[in-house]
């Protein structure tokens, strides 16, 4: 039998690889604008840093305005490469200090520790600063079939969080939506399982304008009882479409592109205020930067009508200075770019609210001063 | 050896002959001691990064149920990773084994020829089938598909407790392990088919010919036979299902809780903790991720010398060395 | 797996075993039949157990048990069917599985029962087994076919020219559109560097330890060998992340996640490179040696080109397991949307970790490109399976003269 199947082997074999080979030269390509529903990335007026690769990771609430930043830079820059990986706020962290990337992305503020710890990833005796680049609301998003706009308030959203509400037709929920037909199904809320800023802002608002039925001490981990976890606000949103009775918070900019109900908020104003950028941008306008740093102070208790108050500002963390000068250049030019109106601007139009102004010239300021 | 060169004329080419076998047979054994040193540098520098890890932990590391490693006094144990690891691959084994096993003799004994020779080529190749895909699947259409099947346990032996059900997603250690049981079992069928198909014929015929009825022959001569063989692919599927990352991570609700039921979401298994921690460990944390992924490893080898130790005594087996 | 290709050992013990089992006074099993030829298939033999199970032959002045008759079976199934909708009917059960466990239960309960009385309960309980063991192939059959059926069924629409050699590069996670090409270019760099570092240790490793392996060193390696074939892929990744990356500060690159998979293959391509050697017949390189020939000749140039088939079959098959490998290539590689040609430097994709991203990214246009990658997964690893077992039947070790 050996000769005639030994030669087709041998030729089987050279198709093989001859395909191998093929794929590994050449016939692929980075270029997907042809597609249909292609966005036209490319910006005018981007100031394109040194070719490179640049690698960053964190935050996935921003990782929706990091796709559309990431690929304008791109587009714009022929070269340039920027990967940002959405692992969470403290995986980004971590990551940064221990030098694998060039900045994190976060929504929580870096503690006293970790500043710290930041000396020694910073030449020059410079330290970690926060840039905040991007805020939005976080929006309860739920799947509930039949109920369109169902409405929480503070406390039923914490007792819900923390499994003290199990089912959808409870009183507490019936009592804030008298119209609304609540079907006797169990609920599952779901949480992060990794160290997000989601969870941080989420249940610091929790704490702040329920501290009765939250009595867990905010932070990036959750500290709630029961209820599911999952990676990412990805994930999280992944499972809210896919389980009946399914309820979680995310960024508002993951409801919108996956079609998810948002809950309107009963923050004791009188009417109740649905999570959009205009009332995020609303609450956001008292926020302040505080102690020398960009790090903004939150009013998570507000009772002001017209606002929302559940929001993140998500930062970049980077060296103010001693950032590795090979990928210093890039960082400035990408980050000008996200920072610049241009950048701001196509927040917009994936349900971020940009910086206020006052803020964001400092931002801009600071970049340009990065060393 | 010695004899045989002196007999060779011609000084030069013994020389060389020499040379060669001196440089092939130092390679050979210079890449023996590069593994052997590879080996041992991951050995003590997992030790000691785990030893380390140990030293800072406050709590005690096998009943502290809780991971928390960052911070001024982590505190960090392996009982529910322990729990769950232990309990998913029990269960994966519990329903793979015997149907690997059924398979195996369905293959071997009982399905015509024509189905037969396909199904088992099939089998081999799903064995292959990489577990991020088994993954998918999972999540994607087991997870949803498992909840009225739990309703009817818990409704049927929800007094138990162990078998409860709330109603929630089911992402829990029960699905956990179907689906490791659903990934192993082409492995363990392949390699329990191969030992039953080694079988001496002439014991079979022999109880034929006795008057054996067709589950006699399999009872009184290829399940005595292959005994110790299903317990080595047991062990083999055993080793990949204590391992197993991806399709628990995607599966699984992680959290440091042990539920009395099985069915509730919640839980975690060494390796998924691994994968779900280590981006936002630091340095002291990813060490106690090491310590943990000792453990695991430990396991897995005691899991693979007992399975060598079953296929050694039984010589005529050789085929679970992959 | 290998197992095949040895000639099956005749047992020792299982003539005595079988005795002890058979009722007394019976003549115990003849061995007078081959069992089998070495390396050989059986011929068509008769098969141990014919389809049909026809009772062994019988003495000549026929005296037929009482059989069923075999229509018997399909009206058991068809009553047992009914019974389990009566039940279910009646007693208001919703769930269709239910009715049909009803049924099952039902149809073995009576196929036993009455076997047993009408056949005696041998045959009975060969009845129930034969069930079992259908039962147990068609359990397994139904999660495995959902599998490859839901793959394929969700994947092929999304695989095409365009989704092979394009990468992602300018696709949104929640836009339709976008390729695989960057992963599968990652993972077939990967894997060949892996290997390129794997296969000469591991194969002249084997050398060693058949060739020339004696003593002390020769045991330590191979209990090594065996240790090192239990560490949990997960628990490489993380080594080669903290020696390599955190420790050594090299940065997230393709090598990074090539080491690992390097410390995985590595065993896997010993072990089997090992059992092939061993099947070489001493014979072989006894005559080779008588010759004059040097031993590192007698090695290259006899002992590995006899097994070099079987070889191949192992390394084929180590590199499908460690293409499919996601866990340490999660830690390692860091993962990009564009094509990123050098594995040395850089973050890159892999196929494995692309289809756990696109899961992760929780949108509809997301999940169908992670099916998409899995079945281009699954039909990269099925192809060097299909590439092994084409080697192993073309070039399979064939004992010496």
């Amino acid at each position: 039998m050996g000769r005639n199947s030994a030669t087709v082997g041998r030729r089987l074999g050279a198709a093989v690889l001859v395909s191998g080979a093929l794929a590994l030269t050449g016939c692929g390509t980075d270029d997907n604008s042809g597609l249909p529903g292609a966005l036209d990335f490319t910006e005018e007026n981007l100031r394109c840093g040194p070719e490179g690769a640049l690698l960053a990771s964190g935050s996935s609430a921003q990782a929706n305005a990091m796709e559309v930043w990431v690929n304008t830079y791109q587009a714009s820059c022929p070269g340039g490469q920027v990967t940002y990986k959405a692992t969470g706020s403290g995986a980004g962290v971590q990551e940064f200090l221990q030098g694998t990337t060039a900045f994190a992305g976060s929504d929580s503020v870096l503690s006293e520790e970790e500043i710290a710890e930041s000396r020694s990833v910073c030449a020059d005796g410079g330290r970690a600063v926060h840039l905040p680049l991007v805020a939005g609301p976080i929006a309860v998003g739920y799947h509930l079939p039949g109920v369109e706009d169902l409405m929480l308030d503070a406390p039923t959203m914490a007792r819900i969080f923390d499994s003290g509400i199990t089912r959808w037709n409870d009183p507490a929920i019936a009592a804030l939506n008298p119209h609304a037909r609540l079907p006797d199904l169990p609920i599952t809320p779901f949480h992060r399982s990794d160290g997000s800023g989601t969870t941080d802002n989420f249940t610091a608002y929790l704490h702040a304008a329920a501290p009765e039925a939250w009595r867990h001490a905010p932070g990036k981990t959750w500290r709630g009882r029961g209820g599911q976890s999952a990676d990412g606000s990805s994930n999280l949103v992944g499972m809210v479409k896919r389980y009946e009775g399914a309820i979680s918070y995310f960024e508002l900019s993951y409801a919108h592109r996956n079609g998810i109900s948002t809950a309107r908020l009963d923050t004791g104003a009188g009417s109740p205020v649905a999570a959009t950028v205009t009332a995020a941008s609303r609450a956001l306008s008292g926020a302040r930067p505080g102690g020398g740093d960009l790090a903004l102070t939150l009013d998570y208790a507000t009772h002001e009508a017209g606002r929302y108050p559940i929001v993140l500002v998500t930062y970049e963390i980077l060296c103010d200075r001693g950032n590795r000068p090979g990928s210093l250049e890039q960082v400035r030019a990408f980050l000008r770019y996200a920072a610049g109106d241009a950048g701001q601007r196509a927040l917009a139009g994936i349900d971020y609210a940009p910086i206020p102004a006052a803020t964001i010239q400092q931002v801009r300021r600071r970049v340009d001063a990065l060393a | 050896m010695n004899a045989t060169t002196q007999r060779h004329p011609g000084g030069a080419s013994r020389r060389a002959a020499r040379l060669g076998d001196r440089i092939f047979a130092g390679l050979a054994k210079g890449s023996g001691i590069t593994l052997l040193l590879t080996m041992a540098a991951v050995a003590v520098f997992l030790t000691v990064r785990a030893t380390l890890a140990l030293r800072e932990d406050e709590g005690n590391f096998l009943t502290t149920f809780e991971w928390r490693t960052g911070g001024e006094d982590p505190e960090f144990g392996i009982a529910v990773l322990l729990f769950g690891t232990a309990a998913s691959s029990l269960i994966a084994m519990l329903l793979a084994v015997p149907v690997a096993v059924g398979i195996a003799l369905f293959l071997t004994h009982y399905a015509p020829r024509r189905l037969a020779a396909p199904i088992a080529w099939l089998v081999d190749l799903l064995a292959a089938v990489p577990s991020i895909v088994y993954g998918l699947w999972g999540a994607l259409y087991l997870v949803p598909r498992l909840t009225g099947c739990y309703e009817w346990l818990d409704g049927a032996f929800g007094w138990t407790g162990v078998l409860s059900y709330a109603g929630a997603p089911a992402r829990s250690l029960m699905t956990v392990g179907i689906l490791l049981a659903v990934m192993i079992l082409p492995i363990v069928t392949s390699v329990t088919r191969e030992v039953f198909r080694q079988t001496p014929r002439a014991t079979q015929e022999a109880a034929l010919a006795l008057g054996a009825t067709r589950w006699e022959v399999v009872r009184m001569t290829v399940l005595p036979f292959g005994r110790s063989g299903i317990v080595s692919a047991s062990m083999l599927g055993l080793g990949r299902a204590l391992g197993e990352t991806m399709a628990v991570a995607t599966v699984l609700s992680p959290s440091f809780l042990i539920h009395a039921s099985l069915l509730d979401s919640g839980g975690g298994t060494f390796a998924q903790n691994i994968a779900s921690q280590f981006k936002e460990a630091d340095t002291a944390g990813r060490d106690a991720l090491i310590a943990s992924g000792l453990v695991l490893f430990l396991l897995t080898l005691l899991v693979n010398g007992a399975a060598r130790l079953i296929i050694a005594r039984r010589r005529e087996y050789a085929g679970a060395a992959l | 797996m290998t197992g095949r290709l040895r000639p099956p050992e005749d047992p020792g013990g299982e003539e005595e075993r079988l005795r002890a089992a058979m009722p007394p006074g019976e003549p115990g099993p003849t061995r007078d039949l081959p069992a089998g030829a070495p390396g050989a298939r059986p011929p068509a033999a008769p098969s141990p157990a014919p389809p049909g199970a026809a009772p062994p032959p019988a003495p000549r002045p026929v005296l037929r048990p009482p059989r069923l008759p075999r229509w018997s079976l399909a009206a058991l199934l068809t009553g047992s069917l009914a019974v389990g909708t009566a039940a279910g009917l009646i007693c208001r059960l919703s769930s269709h599985l239910q009715w049909g466990l009803i049924a099952a239960a039902v149809f073995v309960a009576a196929t036993f029962g009455l076997t047993a009385r009408v056949e005696g309960r041998r045959r009975a309980a060969d009845r129930l087994a034969a069930l079992l063991v259908w039962a147990c192939f068609a359990v397994a059959v139904l999660p495995l076919a959902a599998l490859v059926g839901e793959t394929v069924a969700r994947g092929a629409p999304g695989v095409d020219g365009y989704f092979l050699t394009h990468s992602m590069n300018g696709v949104l996670s929640w836009q339709h559109g976008g390729g695989v090409y960057h992963a599968l270019l990652g993972t077939l760099e990967q894997v060949l560097l892996a290997s390129l570092l794997a296969l000469p240790v591991g194969l002249l490793t084997a050398v060693y330890l058949v060739e020339y392996g004696r003593g002390r060193l020769a045991a330590v390696v191979t209990f090594f060998v065996d240790v090192m074939a239990g560490i949990p892929s997960i628990v490489a990744g993380l080594f080669v992340l903290s020696l390599w990356i955190t420790i050594l500060d090299l940065g997230y690159s393709g090598l990074a996640g090539s080491l690992a998979l390097a410390l995985l293959m590595t065993p896997i391509v010993v072990r089997s490179t090992e059992e092939m050697l061993r099947l070489v017949p001493n014979e072989l390189r006894e005559a080779a040696l008588a010759l004059g020939v040097p031993k590192w000749r007698t090695t290259l140039r006899v002992v590995l080109p006899t097994c070099a088939g079987g070889i191949a079959t192992g390394v084929m098959l180590a590199l499908a397991r460690i293409a499919g490998e996601t866990a340490p290539i999660l830690l390692l590689v860091f993962g990009t949307n564009m094509i990123n040609r050098d594995p040395f430097h850089g973050a890159q994709s892999s196929l494995p970790l692309y289809v756990y991203e696109q899961w992760s990214f929780g949108t509809e246009p997301a999940y169908e490109r992670a099916w998409a990658a899995a079945l281009v997964l699954i039909a990269l690893v099925m192809l060097l399976n299909l590439l092994a077992r084409a080697l192993a039947r073309w070039k399979g070790p064939r004992p010496g003269p």
